[in-house]
């Protein structure tokens, strides 16, 4: 690629994407996992052998993990289509049905989740079906395929209408749904008669069943996702005409480096990597000292397990990150980036070495950007498997080439940071969010969201639910809204029980706080926290003790050792929730557990053991019966199928 | 690392010709870090691709090439999970204990990896058709519980897909 000026940067934005006809492949890492490259190999050898013309593109996740490997078809007219659980036999289906005759494939077919309110501007082509309610036993979707289909037969329609069981409709325990297409008009619990209805008046008549209609779209609100699924992450230019580095010029060409501090702090963004700190500040805040040197680290370790938001960002939309880290630089005067990602994470580390050698071919990365004063560099360095390492000070350690020990703090690295000088370390969410407000405005990021926790979030919701997957919510809004409505409630036969957020630094939420609208705040009053942003889904066979046991482990096990509250207190404490686990525990155990996690809190060195007991913590505030029931009957509670609606004395 | 035929001189021969070819790959590989700042970790990360693991005498070459201790090296090796001081097996099989793999039930994978294998978790033994060792999430909850087999992620398992994995990567390999 030729050096890019600002103008050509316009230019690529104001072209748009590319038109249709296109199918979109899910390749990130999951897709992959789940066998997206033979979708995508069937799809390019049945393409020629059709002598269609259709670009096959592979680009990263839509966050659907749940229905992995996801293809999206945009035909020469209509909306585009998702499907999902491909496999080659489908894909070859897809280019000799879909595309040719426009047949939809039977059980992937995903319906829209942008749903219609109107069936003006054309005939409607197909429906989609589904039996939405719980259970096993309530599977009424063929029954009713078959009941639509003999109704469109009476009406003379079967011929111009076909109808689909869909994979997913976007709508849980909401009965039997519908959705009409193009029109993505929508209706939930539908009923054997209302079937008549719905062709009489709706196909044919073109009016809205008002009390079946199921109004309003997604909850989600894509900004660091927008382009993850949509573009080649692997191609600038496809990033470029997604209106991408035009941040970038707006920021280096018009706007001063306090200007742009000055959109952040409109913005309200704050860090997306745990703590929350509002990430104006710690801009300026390494704005402020006087060096001959700055640096900018994006902190792409992702050590929370069961969280995968940054490494699905990563892969979709590498350019996006790097953009928000170029901005960081430039805000606050570093000449030198790196990313700091685990090693854990191949095909990402692979995307973003493409990204900074393709940006640097376009004169993004290197002296006078874009010919301004602006002298940029970024290069990728690889964690190895510490989780302590995604700690600021460990992170540093790391990248300087030493064990990843944290550091007390202050200095803080906004005034003594990697090689002693100053350095601003952000989150890959928080920097993929940066360069989409630079782009749009602090004012139109700040209007999604609550007063103190402004913007949307991205969550990894897994575990006992019945969709993984990524959603992107704006802040504010109820728990059991993501896990219910957009994640489809619980994945077991067995009831969600409760809600483990901000991993081996958080804590539970049990079922009766589920409504609490998520933010920074209020899921700290509960004993827990946003964190980076993992959801885990667990049911009423989760033994809560032997969760808070797995974190704690997991932190022990990831203790630098350094500070002895963190390295002796977690060993300890490990040993105490062992023994009442194995039936051994006493009640004095119980509070020795207390003092301890005190201690941890209050003495450790860094992050890491002063949150430790949050799991432990949260599991005995809101699940003391589990303990007790071990401790007093040997036997585990959930297991044992007890009854949990006992709630035991509170301590 | 390819064993050289013996040379006239004999096993001696064999050792320095060995040194000599040590010192050339360390070289080769220290290249393009050899003077930039905080290169240790991604030395040791090009080290471990090329050998599988970090062998005691290419560290020695190490600390000489950079002009830093033993000493050093090791306490940056040791400290780090991903860096194996022992070679691994033929064929690696890594399985997640993330939090999201453990509630679906990785524990009954490893179960089932170690009876199948013949080996516990993180045992190397030296020369061995597979090694079986556990990783913090390698980002694929969604499809949890995942293992990974030679750089290759399965997802969605249950115990009774194991055998099945197993056997094809043997297969694999073979031919
Ligand atoms: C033990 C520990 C592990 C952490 N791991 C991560 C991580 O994997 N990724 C991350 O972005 N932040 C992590 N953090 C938080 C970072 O230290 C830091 O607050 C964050 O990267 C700042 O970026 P932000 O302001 O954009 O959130 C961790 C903190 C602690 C104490
Ligand atoms: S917990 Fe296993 S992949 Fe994340």
């Amino acid at each position: 690629m030729k050096v890019l000026k600002a103008s050509d940067i316009r230019e690529y934005a104001q072209s748009g994407t590319e038109k249709g006809p296109w199918i979109r492949v899910g390749m990130d890492t999951g897709g992959i996992a789940a066998g997206a490259k033979a979708v995508y190999e069937a799809l390019v050898e049945a393409r020629e052998e059709a002598g269609a013309s259709i670009r096959i593109e592979k680009v990263g996740s839509l966050g659907l993990a749940y229905a992995d490997p996801v293809v999206v078809f945009q035909c020469e007219s209509g909306p585009p289509v998702v499907f999902g659980s491909m496999n080659p036999d489908s894909a070859r289906e897809l280019i000799a049905n879909h595309c040719r005759k426009g047949v939809l494939l039977e059980d992937r077919v995903m319906a829209s989740r942008d749903r219609g309110e109107s069936l003006e501007g054309g005939e409607q082509l197909a429906i989609l079906v589904k039996d939405t309610s719980a259970g096993k036993h309530g599977d009424r979707t063929e029954f009713f395929q078959q009941m639509i289909q003999d109704e469109l037969d009476f009406y003379g329609l079967k011929s111009t209408i076909r109808v689909y069981r869909a994979l997913d409709m976007g709508l849980y325990n909401k009965g039997v749904c519908l959705q009409l297409l193009p029109s993505r008009v929508t209706y939930g619990g539908v009923s054997g008669p209302d079937i008549r209805h719905i062709i009489k008046e709706s196909l044919r008549g073109g009016t809205i069943l008002e009390d079946l209609l199921v109004r309003g779209s997604d909850p989600q609100e894509r900004i660091v996702l927008r382009n993850c699924g949509q573009i080649d992450p692997d191609s600038i230019e496809s990033y470029l005409r997604a209106d991408g580095y035009s941040g970038l010029v707006r920021s280096l060409t018009e706007m001063t480096p306090e200007e742009v501090i000055e959109e952040l702090k409109v913005s309200g963004l704050r860090g997306r990597g745990g703590a929350g700190f509002p990430t104006w500040i710690k801009w300026s805040k390494t704005r402020e000292p006087q060096a001959d040197r700055k640096f900018v680290i994006c902190n792409a370790d992702e050590g929370d397990p069961g969280a995968f938001m940054d490494r699905s960002v990563l892969e979709g939309d590498p350019h996006a990150v790097l953009e928000g880290l170029m901005l960081s630089a430039y805000a606050i005067g570093a000449d030198k980036g790196f990313f700091y990602i685990r090693a854990e994470y191949p095909l990402a580390v692979e995307r973003v070495q493409r990204a900074i050698d393709q940006a640097r071919e376009a004169g993004l990365l290197g002296e006078n950007i874009l010919g301004t004063d602006f002298s940029f560099d970024a290069e990728v360095r690889l964690g190895a498997g510490a989780f302590v390492c995604g700690e600021e000070t460990a992170l540093i350690a790391s990248i300087e080439g030493r064990r990843g020990s944290p550091e007390p703090r202050p200095p803080y690295p906004s005034v003594k940071g990697l090689w002693g000088k100053p350095t601003s370390i952000n989150n890959v969410e928080t920097l993929a969010a940066a360069s989409a407000i630079l782009e749009k405005g602090g004012a139109w990021y700040s209007g999604f969201g609550t007063e103190k926790s402004r913007g949307t979030k991205v969550f990894a919701v897994t575990g006992k639910v019945r969709n993984s997957q990524l959603v992107e919510v704006p802040m504010g809004i109820p728990i059991r809204t993501i896990i219910e409505d957009i994640c489809g409630g619980a994945g077991t036969e067995s009831p969600i029980k409760a809600v483990q957020t901000g991993g081996p630094s958080g804590g539970v939420i049990p079922l009766q706080h589920m409504d609490t609208a998520v933010s920074y705040e209020s899921l700290q009053s509960l004993g827990s926290i946003m964190g980076s942003g993992g959801m885990l889904v667990m049911d009423e066979k989760d033994c809560m003790v032997d969760v808070a046991k797995f974190y704690l482990n997991f932190c022990v096990d990831e203790s630098c050792g350094k500070c002895a509250p963190c390295r002796v207190g977690g060993f300890q404490m490990l040993q105490l929730l062992e023994k009442i686990h194995s039936g051994e525990g006493s009640m004095d155990d119980i509070e020795a557990i207390r003092q301890i996690c005190r201690c941890m809190q209050t003495a450790s060195l860094c992050g890491l053991g002063q949150t430790a007991p949050n799991p432990v913590l949260s599991t005995l505030k809101y699940f003391n019966n589990e303990y007790i029931a071990l401790i007093e009957k040997d036997k585990p509670l959930a297991k044992a199928g007890l009854d949990l609606s006992e709630e035991g004395a509170s301590w | 690392m390819e064993r050289k035929r013996m040379s006239n001189t004999g096993e001696l021969g064999y050792l320095f010709d060995w040194v000599e070819s040590v010192q050339v790959k360390v070289r080769e590989l220290v290249g393009e870090w050899k003077d930039r700042e905080g290169n240790l970790i991604m030395i040791l990360h090009a080290i471990q691709n090329e050998f599988g693991y970090v062998p005691r005498g290419v560290a020695n070459e190490l600390a000489k090439e950079l002009g830093i201790s033993l000493a050093r090296i090791y306490e940056v090796i040791t400290f780090y999970h991903y860096f194996r001081l022992v070679p691994p097996g033929q064929h690696n099989v890594q399985v997640c204990t993330g939090t999201a793999c453990y509630l679906k039930g990785s524990s009954e994978l490893i179960e089932e990896l170690e009876k199948r294998l013949g080996v516990t978790e993180g045992e190397a033994l030296p020369d061995s058709e597979f090694h079986l060792e556990t990783v913090r999430c390698i980002g694929c909850c969604g499809m949890a519980p995942a293992i990974v087999i030679d750089g290759e992620t399965h997802g969605r398992l249950c115990q009774k897909d194991v055998a099945g994995i197993l056997e094809n990567q043997r297969r694999g390999k073979r031919v």
